[in-house]
């Protein structure tokens, strides 16, 4: 049905009301001319009658009232999809912007995607490896898996994602590939992982969508969608492993937020919408793996904490959905550690499965446990020593904070190096070894036996 | 009149003008026949909530009434099987569209080909009354299916087909009613999924529902009927608490709801269950369970539908005999289904915009547990458990605020203990049960007379703990005198040894309540007989050279299920390597 509709009824920040308009389908695709000939798309979001909501998605600025067509193009947001999308970069919107021209569609997929059925999926167990002690021995990344990296302004959360990729990369096969979502970051921040990409040689491994900050808000609530339709695509029809970095959730959200309240929807906490949760789920639960194929899609979104608080929505709602966090620590990155993983806040609920002997080691999770349950206990002797000092704590206390300091200098403080697992998991056994054997209660006789190295 | 869509908002549609259509009817909606449900009616227009994916719906499109209110269907093949929050089979909705989840897919609940065999326990002229057992059928290895006639019916039996094979559909027995009327009986029946299934009566409760985890069943322990709600921050193991509860607790049918959750996590306790055997029948465990999921990106209408489907068939089983457990998690994503329905409806918000009727619906449906006299004669139970995700892990949000009104039993997670990777990081101090009352009779009879005695002991040592780490937290633990030294390391043995549990363990993912009465008993030794030595100013520091109390710390581990043995050597032990001291 190619109607034109000339004029809108109303204009309500990205928001365009349309009357008289015959045969609305919801959720479908609008086109919209302007008098100088430049065109956007919209999306009808809500229906009554032949009143239409249309969210536009490069946003309203200079549309009129009079002069304004629309076209209703009868089918959903879709993308162009082939395997030559390796490599390109595209706009938010999944346009291409590297000036190589249209992809040549093999299929064209709606960006909203279908909920994968439970009962099809594959439970992940196979751990990749990042080269990064702190993650790869107590927060073990597995294929298929949500682990996002909650962070706050100023950290160094790009350069982690950046080394995450460069190294994983390397230890895996030829199918691997790279979806890099930017929402609403700096050109900065985009340009850095692009040089990345392309300095590591992974750039023909790459697709890139940038939605930077000064791009409209609309675009940003799709471009998640647009790479996570990417990666299911070449994961489930082109069966490769994929990696998905979304950057910065905090921004797709607030622009959530703003779009939500141009709506005039009622607020939950904060002024987030009260379906952040089901929303933010619609993306993050796109990772995983099929019986069908033998890809994957994993994802690492990134978010930046306001006022470095857990508790706020975007990074409380994220937790509740994704499989574990990795939490970046203030105290630990001005001390000069990268990088400067909070492991005790930082999860990974897959890795129980994903470790042990046959997958890493048979002391793994033991050694995690144990190393989680003195980091623990250096934290109460930090607070102690803070109140009655250092020299005033027990012979024990001491000895538990002189294993703070070299796990936190030794094991988390890695720099740039990439560490195989073996080397991760004998350098845990060997802070482990500064304390005396009786205090090592989450290990049993056997691995003490065999891996405890007493040194004199 | 037909009806057609005029409005369409996320998962709201409406019809304008007056309809036929009734308060709380299932509906198909458009072309595609989306399953929905009218959620309100007024004088210009019908609202209703749509449990699929809305996207490409048109207004003008029709709206078809059942005449029915949403139901779920109730017969064998139940159990081992998963669905959705409408009862919608996974499995059949993967082989007719794939890995992902289409829409508008219509399926037949149970597997209608299947032959039962059945046995019938009536005879023509028996009386029947509504809830009474007409036939049997072997559901699963572990369960036998008592088909029973809807609570709503009652008359007399004037045909009964002979025992054998029968599909779910098969008329099995033919009943004649008061008013004459005959009605076919077969394998299955419906029922609403709001409304709460009838009971002859409602009991005290006095049984626990015994979970083989230390921490619950010795310190907060939950009856059979009872109502507990688990909150927690992300991260501190809800759902893992949920997942060893649906394994080992002693019910005889586990509905495990995943409402608003991950989806990995419902493929893995598919997978687990499959495997892993239940201690009590020798059977897999998934031969008692039934799981429904709707995972958090699944459409948000069927997600608030989801335990409703849940705890109804959970009463449907109870009302065989059985003694069923429901582990729903979480039902603050419901809450926040109905918050977001709410606001599509432009209803006035109350806390945090939840609706003011969030309460009201809460106790509605904690109310559905209990401890009952079935219809069929006998007795059986619905236990909930509740995992409650409050946001920032604040207890103090209305989810977990009204929870605590309507449900006896609180097992708070701490996220600080779980950062320790205490497992699970139930925090004894916020946590309470109040059944300890009703049960003390029980755990008297049936584990031992001294549980209650040993239990509380060990609840004021923990006690005792708390407010002596105030001191040590400003002064260090070396100031203090020997006897709080003790209680110190005492509670260390306790916290670690005791109430941590590791679920990957073997021996101690189970642990029987003879096997914790016996733990205590030991700690408990060790603890009194201490006391005297350092009563008599031995220093606390050679008492820990002993070696004693790291020994005790790994009995967990040391002691299998059967060989409790051991631990009466452990008590001759301590007198041994303690009667030096003890002699001076």
């Amino acid at each position: 049905m190619l109607i034109e509709h000339q004029g809108l009824s109303e204009i309500n920040g990205a928001l365009v009301i349309l009357e008289g308009v015959e045969h609305p389908i919801n959720e479908e695709l609008v086109e919209i001319s302007l008098p100088d000939g430049s065109a956007r798309t919209g999306r009808i979001v809500a229906i009554e009658g032949d009143k239409v909501a249309l969210q536009v998605f490069e946003g309203t600025r200079g549309l009129s009232m009079v002069n304004t067509r629309t076209r209703l193009t009868g089918h959903p947001m879709e993308m162009p999809l082939s395997g030559e999308i390796l490599g390109r970069v595209f706009d938010g919107l999944g346009r291409p912007i590297d000036g190589l021209g249209e992809v040549f569609p093999k299929k064209k997929m709606n960006v909203n995607g279908q909920p994968m059925n439970p009962v099809a999926r594959v439970y992940p167990k196979n751990y990749i490896r990042t080269g990064i002690s702190s993650i790869d021995c107590l927060t073990t990344l597995i294929r298929g898996q949500k682990l996002p990296i909650f962070s706050g302004s100023g950290m160094r959360h790009n350069e982690l994602a950046v080394q995450i990729v460069e190294q994983a990369s390397v230890a895996d096969s030829e199918d691997f590939a790279i979806v890099f979502a930017a929402m609403g970051v700096k050109n900065d921040v985009a340009d850095y992982f692009r040089t990345s990409f392309e300095n590591a040689g992974v750039m023909d491994r790459v697709v890139m969508f940038l939605n930077v900050s000064n791009d409209p808000i609309i675009e940003r609530i799709i471009t998640p969608r647009c790479a996570l339709t990417a990666a299911e695509y070449l994961a489930f029809e082109m069966n490769k492993h994929i990696l998905v970095i979304l950057t910065d959730m905090t921004s797709y959200c607030e622009a959530l937020r703003e779009f939500s309240s141009s709506k005039g929807e009622i607020p939950g906490r904060k002024g987030y919408p009260g379906y952040l949760y089901s929303d933010l789920a619609t993306l993050y639960e796109r990772a995983g793996i099929i019986n069908s194929a033998k890809g994957s899609v994993t994802q690492i979104p990134i978010l930046t904490m306001p006022n470095d608080d857990i508790t706020h929505p975007i990074p409380d709602l994220t937790g509740y959905i994704t499989e574990g966090q990795i939490v970046l620590d203030r105290g630990l990155d001005t001390t000069g550690i990268y990088p400067p993983v909070n492991v005790l806040s930082s999860l990974s609920r897959l890795m129980k499965d994903g470790i042990g002997a046959g997958f890493t080691r048979e002391d793994h999770s033991a050694l995690a446990n144990q190393l989680f349950a003195l980091y623990a206990r250096v934290q109460d002797a930090k607070a102690l020593a803070s109140v009655i000092g250092e020299d005033e704590l027990s012979a024990g206390d001491k000895r538990v904070m002189a294993f703070g300091k070299a796990f936190e200098e030794q094991f988390l403080g890695q720099g740039k190096e990439n560490r195989s697992m073996e080397q991760t998991l004998d350098l845990g056994w060997k802070l482990l070894s500064m304390l005396p054997r009786s205090e090592l209660d989450r290990v049993d006789e056997k691995m003490l036996d065999k891996y405890y190295v007493p040194t004199d | 009149m037909e009806n057609l869509i005029f409005g369409i908002n996320g998962p709201v549609v409406t019809i304008k003008g007056k309809t036929t259509l009734s308060m709380l009817e299932m509906v198909y909606v458009g072309e595609q026949k989306l399953v929905g449900e009218v959620i309100a009616i007024d004088s210009d227009k019908t609202t209703i909530q749509v449990y699929e994916d809305t996207a490409g719906l048109a207004p003008g499109e029709p709206v078809i009434g059942t005449d029915s209110q949403l139901c779920v269907e109730l017969g064998p093949g139940i159990l081992s099987n998963i669905f959705d929050g409408i009862e919608r089979p996974l499995q059949s909705l993967m082989q007719k569209s794939g890995a992902f989840i289409g829409k508008g897919i219509s399926t037949a609940v149970l597997d209608e080909e299947k032959l039962w065999n059945v046995h019938l326990t009536v005879k023509v002229g028996d009386t029947l009354s509504g809830g009474s057992i007409y036939a049997e059928t072997q559901e699963t290895p572990a369960i036998r299916h008592k088909v029973m006639l809807s609570p709503l019916l009652s008359g007399k039996v004037v045909e009964v087909k002979p025992d054998g094979a029968y599909r779910i559909h098969d008329t099995v027995a033919v009943l004649e009613d008061a008013k004459g009327s005959r009605h076919e009986l077969t394998l299955t029946q419906r029922w609403p999924i709001r409304q709460p299934r009838p009971v002859a009566h409602r009991r005290a409760a006095s049984v626990p529902l015994i979970t083989g985890q230390r921490v619950l069943d010795t310190l907060f322990p939950i009856a059979k009927g009872g109502a507990a709600a688990i909150p927690g921050g992300f991260g501190t193991g809800k759902t893992m608490t949920q997942h060893q509860l649906a394994k080992w607790c002693d019910a005889d049918i586990i509905v495990y709801v995943g409402c608003g959750e991950r989806g990995n996590e419902m493929t893995q306790a598919l997978q687990e269950f499959s495997e892993l055997i239940d201690p009590r029948s020798g059977k897999p465990l998934t031969d008692r369970t039934v799981l429904i999921a709707n995972t958090s990106n699944m459409p948000v209408a069927a997600r608030e539908a989801s335990i409703y489907t849940g705890i109804t068939l959970a009463e449907y089983y109870r009302d065989m005999g059985y003694h069923t457990a429901i582990m729903a998690d979480s039902t603050s994503r419901w809450a926040e289904a109905l918050r977001e329905i709410s606001g599509r409806l432009e209803e006035m918000p109350a806390d945090e915009g939840f609706p003011a009727y969030l309460p009201s619906r809460l106790s509605e449906f904690y109310e559905r547990a209990g401890y009952m006299d079935v219809l069929s004669g006998g007795e059986g139970s619905v236990t909930i458990i509740g995992a409650v995700s409050p946001q920032g892990s604040d207890f103090s949000e209305p989810v977990t605020q009204n929870t605590k009104r309507f449900t006896r039993c609180f097992w708070a997670l701490d996220k600080s203990l779980a950062y320790a990777r205490h497992y699970p990081a139930i925090n004894w101090n916020n946590s309470y049960s109040e059944y300890l009352g009703d049960l003390e009779r029980w755990y008297h009879d049936n584990v031992g007379p001294d549980f209650m005695k040993y239990r509380e002991e060990i609840s004021s040592i923990l006690y005792e703990e708390t407010n002596l780490m105030e001191i040590v937290k400003l002064i260090g633990a070396d100031v203090l005198p020997d006897d709080q030294k003790l209680t110190l390391e005492i509670a260390r043995v306790i916290r670690v040894g005791f109430l941590q549990q590791n679920a990957f363990h073997p021996d101690d993912t189970y642990v029987t309540p003879e096997k914790q009465m016996k733990m205590m008993h030991v700690i408990l030794h060790l603890y009194h007989k201490c006391r005297q030595i350092v009563a008599m100013a031995v220093p606390m520091s050679k008492l820990t050279a002993t070696g004693l109390f790291d020994k005790l710390i790994k009995m967990k581990y040391d002691v299998p299920n059967n060989k409790l043995e051991l631990l009466d050597e452990d008590l001759n032990e301590i007198d041994a390597v303690l009667a030096s001291y003890l002699r001076k």
